[in-house]
């Protein structure tokens, strides 16, 4: 609960006291505010407070020198540094003092949300008292990146080899392999891990928009651009650039994105001024780049920047092994958030689970067992609980599209054929549901 | 007889709907919540709320002067705005409540898809501004962010939060929505 969560704001000025303690009483925290240092040093003790977001700007005292004491008193106290612009590089120095993260006023309603969902995170891990292994891990957001297997432990080796350096990484593997948590896992383990990272699926958008997704537009740079918008590549300034599905961008994107890489500046679109970036790229794609680069689909000096350290991610049924360790997991973590009692799977269940031939990889068994939890009503999961396709195919091939098609047209069902709804069942965004019902001709019955 | 509460239009031009949305809106909140709802145009000054720098308007300044001006005749006050809306440390918000209050303000500057650079979409327009108005008011009856993602007193950040929410309160939220 929320309100177990005490937060200590700490700003001379009333306005982002009151603002951002209403913001935050919103979500049901307990909040205090001070607007004096002194007062807050003379009634700290350990634990008093989770949280504490402090000005680094003070009038009788910085927020640098205000963290350093509390730090001194209570060194789990996590302390979120709030700073203007112009002083971003007094906090970056506050994050080598023990300063858990800063905002710069004003702050995205986004970026405070992620903030203190992650600062939330790491207080009740330390309240957990697990392991210390287990909480780097978390930190890191392995998340559910999980295997014993040979080739996961071999993907695992690469991502702490290429994690710190700066090259440009290439992760292949077929969908629901987890290649955007690979990533994530690579930003974070990176000295860039203070800037965000941003991804962007090249093939779930028109190449129109896709243009100005990716680069931003002036105001007025076509018809409906009232605003002027930032890209994506702009805000992954300083962080990590993370395109998915490069495998389908056109022609003209091709070149755009080569001159980026090569450059490191743009314009916007209908724009003459010229962006400077900074960023790290990782690209992933599940189709054959080589056979298209040989075709001319590809260009090959695109292929080339792009493919610079490859990760090769194993599909689901290339690594059995895992199979009963993710799907007992899934089962911990779905009893976690549905609090329910641990239940435990069948043996005839887990036989099933390991002879099917898994298309849509680990999240296709993700799903299987979220369903299986809230059908089944017994402690042990059993085979009827476990979606038909799986329960009916035991080990049978099936294509990709073939059980991509079916599970879309379930899911737009139970849905109603509430597009927003289905995509966000099927954890794809709306326009990749859009493509897709397309491609598969479906309409509401 | 029922408590009264009062629909305020301030520069809300209904210029991304049709006519019929101030209709639908005042339909929507009278099935929704319990009052007797009436209609005014704002008297309200915008220069108190501008900011030159930011090009935008103060919500919490904007609810101040909603409720000095209206409080007294009516128990709840919902303010329209085409604005932009902030409050001093957020680069933006897609409105504003008291928490167990009176009064709550949304503004439609950015629920449409145009501001995204998107195509024009009259029925998801609609669809966030009902969203967003259930939600502004749910925080006037004390209500604070649900963890249920379908719920629409779930939190929402950015413009596909609140896609992903349904534009009604869950079981537990809604027990709250009384007079
Ligand atoms: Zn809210
Ligand atoms: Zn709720």
């Amino acid at each position: 609960m929320n309100s177990e969560t005490r937060i200590l704001i700490v700003d001379d000025e009333l306005v982002v006291r009151e603002s951002l303690k209403h913001w935050f009483e919103e979500d049901g925290y307990n909040v205090e505010v001070s607007e004096d240092a002194f007062n807050v040093l003379q009634i700290l003790q350990p634990d008093k407070w989770d949280i504490m977001l402090v000005d680094i700007k003070m009038p009788k005292m910085s927020g640098l020198e205000l963290l350093e004491r509390v730090k001194a008193i209570d060194p789990e106290c996590i302390v979120v540094i709030i700073t203007a612009y112009a002083s971003v590089p007094t906090a970056v120095e506050a994050l080598k003092n023990g300063a858990f993260d800063y905002v710069t006023k004003p702050i995205d309603p986004e970026e405070l949300s992620h903030l203190i969902a992650k600062a939330v995170k790491h207080k009740n891990l330390k309240n957990e008292n697990i392991s210390l292994k287990a909480r780097i891990e978390e930190m890191i957001n392995l998340g559910d990146l999980v295997g014993e297997s040979l080739e996961m432990k071999k993907v695992f080796e690469l991502i702490h080899i290429v994690a710190p350096q700066d090259t440009t990484v290439m992760i292949r593997g077929e969908s629901g392999t987890g290649k955007e948590l690979i990533a994530r896992a690579i930003h974070l383990n990176s000295p860039r891990k203070y800037y965000p990272i941003i991804a962007v699926n090249c093939g779930a958008l028109a190449e129109s928009i896709l243009e100005s997704e990716l680069f931003g537009h002036e105001k007025g740079a076509f018809t409906g651009a009232q605003y002027k918008r930032k890209g994506k590549i702009e805000m992954a300034d300083g962080g990590t650039l993370f395109l998915d599905e490069v495998g389908t961008l056109s022609p003209k994107m091709q070149v755009d994105l080569l001159r980026v890489i090569e450059s490191k500046q743009f314009n916007r679109v209908g724009g003459n001024d010229v962006v400077k970036v900074n960023f790290r790229l990782i690209s992933a794609t599940n189709e054959p780049l080589e056979k298209l680069v040989e075709n001319g689909k590809f260009r090959e000096d695109l292929y080339y920047r792009l493919n610079v350290f490859a990760i090769n991610v194993p599909a689901l049924r290339e690594r059995r092994t895992d199979i009963p360790i993710l799907a007992n997991f899934f089962v911990n973590k779905f009893s976690r958030l549905m609090n329910k009692p641990n239940k435990s799977i069948s043996k005839d269940a887990m036989e099933v689970l390991n002879n099917y031939n898994w298309p849509g990889n680990v999240r296709e068994l993700e799903n299987a067992i979220e369903r299986a939890m809230v059908v089944g009503t017994l402690p042990e999961i059993q085979v009827e609980n476990l979606p038909f396709r799986i329960e009916n195919t035991k080990g049978m091939l099936d294509s990709l599209e073939d059980s991509e098609r079916l599970h879309i047209k379930k899911i737009l069902e139970k849905y109603d054929w509430n597009v927003t709804r289905a995509a966000a069942a099927l954890e794809i965004d709306r326009v990749t549901l859009y493509n897709k019902m397309r491609k598969y001709d479906f309409r509401k019955e | 007889m029922k408590q009264k509460a009062v629909l305020i239009l301030f520069s809300f031009t209904n210029s991304y709907t049709n006519s019929s949305t101030t209709n639908n809106i005042l339909d929507l909140l009278s099935r929704t919540f319990p009052f007797e709802w009436e209609i005014v145009d704002a008297d309200f000054n915008s220069k108190d709320f501008y900011s030159h720098p930011r090009k935008q308007y103060h919500s919490t300044k904007i609810l101040e002067q909603a409720l000095e001006k209206y409080s007294d005749n009516f128990e709840k006050i919902l303010v329209l705005t085409d604005y932009d809306l902030f409050v001093p440390v957020l680069t933006f918000v897609f409105g504003e409540a008291q928490l167990k209050g009176k009064a709550a303000i949304v503004s439609t500057f950015r629920l449409h898809q145009e501001f995204y650079g998107l195509l024009y979409n009259e029925k998801l327009f609609f669809e966030r501004l009902q969203k967003e108005i259930l939600h502004e008011l749910g925080h006037t009856f004390g209500l604070i962010h649900c963890k249920d993602w379908f719920c629409v007193m779930h939190a929402s950040a950015n413009i596909d939060e609140i896609d992903m929410k349904s534009d009604h309160f869950c079981n537990i939220c809604g027990k709250f929505i009384v007079d």
